[in-house]
């Protein structure tokens, strides 16, 4: 259990490539590269938003905010690029990505300064922020033919055979990989997760490291928001409406801890990647969209299942007690 | 107090309700109790003495079911029992008000007091009716006048006392223990409360009450029963046995011998605390530290040395006080404050607050030292391990490997992890709160060595225990504290086992 643990990845990995063989077997061509990497970048976005959320859940929270933070940033940039349609793209990009990261500082001082349990924090901002959507557009939408161009393109652009939507989730992974295995504030998300009261005691500042996890998860959604308009080519306000949960699934079928502390980049990617290859599946072997959405769920179930059972062994050494008065029953 | 008795208590004077023989508990590395015979009496008060560690709430939890006895027989009414659960032991008529009373703040005193076996009607639903008429004759028979239901938020300690106590009367137990039932009650109080004691047992309960106020265990209890180190070396009748007897029976051992002092040059000060005050923890603290010192503070639970230490590292403020290290004033507002300044705290609960079990062994080692393993802010997993590495051939820690989590060590081990981290910091001053709290003997003589080790490299150290014995043997100078204020600092020339308790408990 403990070597399976240590190689959760490898297990899901597995998991994944069997489950696309056996799709393979029903839906001729789904195991070729090309459909596969259709899947990577039908999960591209999925995957960025994953990582925003596992950094938060790392610090013993969860941003139940960002698909409502996408809609409103995926909103006011269509917009602006349909009203201005001079504004350069990088500046839309760089915006988006600023709206997303105050939203999400929003969230990160309320949880820090007011000590707001976070689920009840973004639980409210997620209404707000959709609210704001719908205030900033009065319920219209933006469709493709108001769009620039090269607002819509990019990331469609293919770089060396990969569309670039897909080349920016890799660009993201890597960052984040960065970000939470290389710099104090990474170490800090899973100090603040994994005892948040010896992270106090070693001079670190969990409140801070809270808000920033949840600045940068609102970062990601805002980047997401402007991925999502420009892939999907339309902007209204129920845009990615409930999305937030695939974020939490993917997270925890990769074996990031609800509890905080535990859990790596590479198995929120793996966990989103698990979401896509069934999402994309599914409707292919003929399933109607009906049991679709009931076996995702299923699934998902199952993962938190597995994972909570994997979290009590490796935490059975921790109830010294019980296991203490197991040992002598 | 009118109460008619259940059983005529003189008659079943020394006749036993309970009896435990050759009660051990052994826990991994640790032996907590070690063939413990206690018997309890119907109508009399049995006090149980010992230090904190001498393996008091281990006898606790086994009475109430909570832990079952490694080895060894519980006998009530001379027929052998097993308390498997704590409902077993509730069916037994045992029962027990905790020193922080288990309660519920947002439930009322009737449901309080009923929680679990709460009267019901003839449809299975709770019966509020005579739920809160039975909890206010209970509350009557203890001479209050509680409102059965208002919520338990509202009511003062004292009172959420006499709920406890009622709760315990409401199963009809025969058996009651009181964990240090005064530790957070005014005088009157503890009159108040002792009143009921004397009810209790003129209705011919055997009680078993833990204390270490020596001042109140002879005002209430007939019985004693030492403990000392999870054993049971003394007991009799208070009337025919002196207050020094049971403190010779506490401190017990040869202390030197156990606990050699290695003689450290002693140098200049370097931190002087001046007048640390607190609105409820602690008054006056005043004392200084010198270079190569080992400070023990020592003083019962609740005598709020945990509180000046934890102010001292900035996880609390005082509310007024100064603070000078090495000549200069110092503000102390965070941890963070305090590692940058150079002073260090080792907790008493190494897993709350000393160590992210998940995380591995290194990352822990490195937390508070990141800023000097780092690089450009980004993290050099080589220098951290490299530092772990150090401090872990230095503590011989053992481990499969420094990348395995720290949740997968004993906790000897993880002890020493908490250590290692707190010395990779370079600090000046080093603050061990219980640093040998749930380790065996032999563990104790290895810390104590280290931490001799640590002041001959010339850092001073505060050490916070609540053992006797460790507080003599390794310290250069004693603070005792009582109730929050300083009741001495004692030389090493000056220092007993009899000065220091009789200045912690306040009996001259």
């Amino acid at each position: 259990m403990k070597k399976l643990l240590k190689h959760r990845e490898l297990l899901l990995v597995g998991i994944i490539a069997i489950m696309v063989a056996g799709f393979a077997t029903r839906a001729p061509g789904f195991a070729t590269p090309g459909n596969l990497a259709n899947i990577f970048n039908d999960t591209s976005i999925l995957i960025i938003l994953a990582l925003g959320q596992m950094t938060v859940i790392l610090t013993k929270s969860i941003d139940l905010s960002v698909a409502a933070n996408l809609a409103f940033t995926g909103m006011a940039v269509a917009m602006m690029d349909a009203t201005y349609p001079g504004m350069p793209l990088a500046l839309l990009v760089i915006l988006a990505v600023g709206i997303g990261a105050v939203l999400g500082a929003i969230n990160g001082t309320l949880v820090w300064w007011l000590r707001i349990p976070p689920i009840v924090v973004t639980l409210g901002t997620l209404t707000i922020y959709r609210g704001m959507a719908f205030v900033l557009s009065g319920g219209a939408w933006v469709n493709s033919h108001q769009m620039t161009p090269g607002f819509l393109n990019f990331p469609r652009l293919p770089v060396l055979g990969m569309p670039l939507l897909s080349w920016m989730a890799i660009g993201i992974v890597l960052l984040m990989w960065v970000v939470l295995t290389r710099t104090q504030f990474g170490r800090a998300t899973y100090a603040s997760g994994g005892n948040p009261t010896a992270a106090v005691y070693a001079g670190i500042d969990t409140g801070r490291t809270k808000f920033l996890a949840f600045t940068l998860s609102g970062a990601l959604a805002g980047l997401a928001g402007y991925l999502w308009v420009s892939r999907y080519a339309v902007a209204y306000v129920d845009v990615a409406a409930g999305f937030e949960l695939d974020t939490v699934a993917a997270c925890v079928i990769g074996g990031i801890s609800i509890a905080g502390g535990i859990g790596s980049v590479a198995g929120a990617v793996l966990g989103a990647l698990f979401l896509g290859v069934i999402k994309n599946a599914l409707p292919v072997i003929g399933i109607s969209p009906f049991a679709q959405m009931a076996i995702s769920g299923i699934v998902i179930v199952l993962a938190v299942v597995f994972n909570a059972r994997a979290e009590r062994r490796a935490g059975r050494i921790i109830l010294r007690d019980r296991g203490a008065k197991e040992v002598s029953a | 107090m009118e109460m008619a008795p259940i059983q005529d208590s003189r008659a079943a004077e020394r006749m036993t309700i309970l009896e435990m023989r050759g009660i051990s508990q052994i826990f991994p590395g640790v032996k907590a109790l070690d063939g413990v015979n206690i018997s309890l009496h119907p109508g009399e008060v049995t006090a149980l003495i010992g230090e904190n560690g001498a393996g008091k709430s281990t006898l606790v939890k086994i009475l109430t079911g909570i832990y079952l006895p490694s080895d060894g027989a519980i006998f009530i009414d001379g027929k052998p029992v097993s308390f498997s659960s704590a409902q077993d032991a509730v069916d037994a008529g045992v029962t027990a008000i905790h020193q922080e009373t288990v309660l519920f703040d947002e439930l009322s005193v009737a449901e309080n007091i009923f929680l679990g076996h709460a009267p019901r009607t003839r449809f299975g639903l709770i019966d509020w009716k005579t739920m809160n008429a039975r909890a206010g004759e209970l509350l009557h028979v203890l001479e209050s006048e509680i409102d059965p239901t208002i919520r338990l938020k509202d009511l003062s300690i004292a009172q959420r006392h006499l709920v406890a106590i009622a709760r315990a009367l409401s199963v009809e137990a025969r058996i009651v223990i009181m964990d240090e039932p005064t530790a957070a009650l005014s005088r009157k109080e503890i009159d108040d409360l002792f009143r009921i004691v004397e009810g209790l047992k003129r209705q011919g309960k055997a009680i078993l009450f833990i204390s270490h106020k020596f001042d109140e265990v002879y005002e209430i209890a007939e019985n004693f029963v030492v403990f000392r180190d999870g054993r049971a070396v003394g007991s009799g009748r208070l009337a025919e046995t002196p207050q020094d007897a049971i403190v010779r029976m506490m401190v017990g051992r040869d202390v030197s011998n156990i606990f050699p002092k290695v003689e450290v040059a002693i140098g200049e000060t370097v931190l002087s605390v001046e007048n640390y005050c607190h609105p409820t923890e602690y008054r006056d603290i005043s004392f200084e530290l010198k270079r190569g010192e080992i400070l023990g503070v020592y003083g019962l639970v609740g005598a709020g040395r945990s509180e000046i230490c934890q102010a001292l590292f900035g996880v609390t403020l005082p509310s007024s006080g100064r603070l000078v290290l090495e000549g200069e004033t110092v503000s102390i507002r965070s941890p963070r404050d305090a590692i940058a300044a150079g002073i260090v705290y080792v907790p008493e609960e190494r897993g709350r607050h000393g160590l992210a079990l998940p995380m591995p062994i290194f990352q822990n080692m490195s937390l508070p030292s990141l800023a000097r393993t780092s690089r450009s802010g980004f993290l050099k997993a080589a220098n951290e391990l490299a530092l772990a590495r150090k401090y872990a051939e230095r503590l011989d820690l053992r481990a499969a490997a420094l990348s395995v989590p720290v949740g997968t060590l004993s906790g000897g081990n993880q002890q020493k992890v908490v250590i290692g981290k707190w010395l990779a910091t370079l600090p000046k001053v080093i603050i061990l709160d219980e640093p040998t709290k749930g380790i065996d003997i032999g563990s104790k003589a290895a810390v104590h060595g280290f931490i001799s080790e640590l002041a001959a490299e010339g850092l001073s150290i505060i050490m916070v225990s609540s053992e006797l014995p460790e507080i003599l043997g390794v310290s250069d100078r004693v603070l005792v504290m009582r109730e929050g204020l300083s009741a001495g600092i004692f030389d090493r020339s000056r220092l007993s086992a009899e000065t220091l308790v009789r200045a912690a408990t306040g009996n001259a």
